[in-house]
């Protein structure tokens, strides 16, 4: 949209309006961020006393480093088991609750009330219920015969991370897949019923094209909520273990920097996923103007 | 017909089922006794104790803190929640009111300023932030805690786009007036920016309220604790192989989702009307 075709003009105030945006972003954003990139081509003493260029030195330890590169490749089939089991479980749901005449509203409420839970607090929760010995989830796993022992297995510990992702993530999807599903004009639906009575196929042949625009935006929303958000789980969760085999990305540059203290690995680091977050970006903007035209 | 209504509400409530069951457990096995927990487990149904554990929570210390009780981490939060929110909603609002309104040189350089932002995520540059905190003497403080996570590009880009659809005439009329930009600001744009400004509101007080990382290494004193953070220590006493006072820490648990849970409920039409725009 165009810009007001009338408008103030002063040479102070609007600045005096813009000045504490710019000012925290320029101290808190972009500061530290200029910072990581300078501390990545360095190398510091442990003492932290001197520090010297070391040019690539950090990015090439990192991609020969064999723990990188796995968080590198746990970080990705985790953000991808993620945003597949919750973009599905929440599409069934917002299908089902597009589908119903009755309670409709009682069950967006029902759905949609966990998304006031942050992440740690879900992620301790779990915690409780697959614990070792109270958990009555850890109980009920072993004697249907499954091992579960989150504590020593990586896949058990993987699964666990996994399915409270998935739970944490649900109303989002849900929410968004709801407003989409609302979005399709009536005579289309109603077109489709007629011509076409079976409605599974009628689901996969008009809905769910016409919902694609709507799940490749979440899909974005979904890898970025997987790399990101799930800190509090993982930290309240698994901590990374067993060994080293649930540290997400992420929760690797909080681990070396934080606590670990190596500032020019963990600046590399930061990086990488600056990287990151500029490519996924770039995606989601592109497809927010399709977004607008469909 | 009427048979596939049913199954629809079958796997309705499945879901439904799925996602409260965990947080129901917690709270039923939050009124037994620690004895009951150690010998059985988790309770499905809820005990005899009625909210004992949500009092000691509340007021005492407990084990798991030396000196925070609940009620002085629900303060913080709720501090934390609020300051998050307001400080982003004027943060921005001010923001965009300067990029919509003004002719301003270099209005496109300070566009992709705010921009960047939604590149940096807390989780990128935790390092450093940290230093620029620690220096400018911000540690364990209210301002250290909100302040620097308070410039938002969504935000900014919400107000923004709602101003523009805000019809010209108004500041015409308004000049002729003689209403100048603080005046136009405060008794026009405020008044009628009211339901973006109610629907920013209830998103970010749950984010703010759920904040995590940033308390977890801005605060080193448990007077700063959140709640959402502070129940880390829990896990601590767990880890350590001691029994912990299992009801009083499903207490903590509940009481640190009901604020956020209580909003998104109470106000779920402003919830989902700023969900939707917030993350667009």
């Amino acid at each position: 949209m165009a810009n007001k075709r009338v408008q103030f003009s002063h040479p102070i105030i609007p600045y005096l309006f813009i000045a504490p945006q710019m000012l925290i972003i320029a101290i808190f954003f972009i500061w530290p961020a200029l910072q990581a990139a300078y501390l990545s081509f360095m190398l510091e003493d442990p003492w932290g006393m001197s520090r010297e260029f070391v040019g690539l030195e950090n990015y090439q330890y990192l991609f020969n480093s064999a723990e990188y590169l796995y968080s590198f490749g746990f970080s990705i089939v985790f953000s991808a088991l993620v945003a597949f089991l919750s973009l599905g479980t929440a599409l069934i749901l917002a299908v089902k609750a597009n589908a119903v005449l009755h309670m409709q509203s009682t069950y967006r409420v029902l759905i949609t009330w966990v998304y006031a839970i942050a992440p740690a607090v879900a992620g301790i929760t779990a915690y409780f219920i697959f614990n070792r010995h109270i958990g009555v989830m850890y109980d009920f796993l072993n004697s249907l015969g499954w091992q579960f022992n989150p504590e020593a297995d990586a896949v058990d510990a993987s699964a666990l991370l996994i399915l409270v992702s998935v739970w944490k993530q649900i109303p989002v999807n849900f929410v968004f897949f709801l407003a989409g599903l609302q979005g399709i004009p009536k005579a289309v639906r109603e077109a489709a019923a007629l011509d076409c009575a079976n409605e599974r196929r009628r689901f996969w042949t008009i809905t769910f094209p016409l919902l694609a625009p709507t799940g490749f935006f979440l899909l974005v929303i979904n890898i970025t909520y997987a790399f990101f958000d799930t800190f509090g789980i993982i930290d309240t969760l698994t901590q990374g273990t067993p060994g080293g085999r649930t540290t997400t990305l992420v929760y690797k540059v909080y681990q070396d920097g934080f606590l670990g203290a190596d500032l020019g690995l963990s600046s590399a680091q930061s990086v990488v996923l600056m990287l990151l977050v500029l490519s996924l970006t770039f995606v989601q903007f592109r497809f927010i103007e399709r977004k607008i035209h469909y | 017909m009427k048979k596939i209504s049913l199954i629809d509400h079958i796997i309705l409530w499945a879901g439904v089922l799925f996602l409260l069951l965990p947080v129901w457990l917690l709270f039923a096995s939050s009124t037994h006794t620690v004895e009951t927990i150690v010998k059985d487990g988790l309770q499905l149904l809820p005990g005899s104790q009625g909210f004992g554990a949500y009092k000691i929570a509340l007021t005492e210390a407990s084990g798991f803190t030396d000196v925070a009780t609940g009620a002085r981490m629900l303060l913080n939060s709720a501090i934390m929640g609020l300051g998050f929110a307001i400080g982003k909603i004027i943060v921005s609002m001010c923001a965009a009111y300067a990029l919509v309104y003004f002719r301003i040189p270099f209005a496109q350089l300070l566009f992709w300023i705010i921009f960047s932002t939604l590149l940096l995520p807390l989780e990128v540059r935790i390092v450093p932030s940290y230093e620029v905190v620690s220096q400018l003497g911000m540690l364990n403080s209210y301002t250290g805690l909100i302040v620097p996570l308070i410039a938002s590009a969504t935000a900014t880009f919400y107000f923004q786009q709602f101003y523009k659809t805000i019809p010209d005439e108004l500041l015409e009329a308004a000049q002729l007036d003689n209403a100048g930009p603080f005046r136009f600001f405060i008794d026009i744009l405020v008044p009628l920016s009211r339901t973006m400004m109610a629907a920013m509101f209830i998103i970010m007080f749950v984010v703010g309220w759920n904040q995590y990382l940033w308390p977890l290494m801005m605060t080193t004193e448990e007077s700063y604790y959140t709640i959402v953070m502070g129940i880390k220590s829990i896990l601590s006493v767990m880890r350590e192989a001691r029994i912990p006072d299992y009801s009083v820490a499903f207490a903590m648990v509940i009481l640190s989702m009901l604020p956020p849970v209580a909003v998104v409920v109470i106000f779920q039409r402003w919830f989902i009307q700023g969900l939707v725009d917030s993350e667009k």
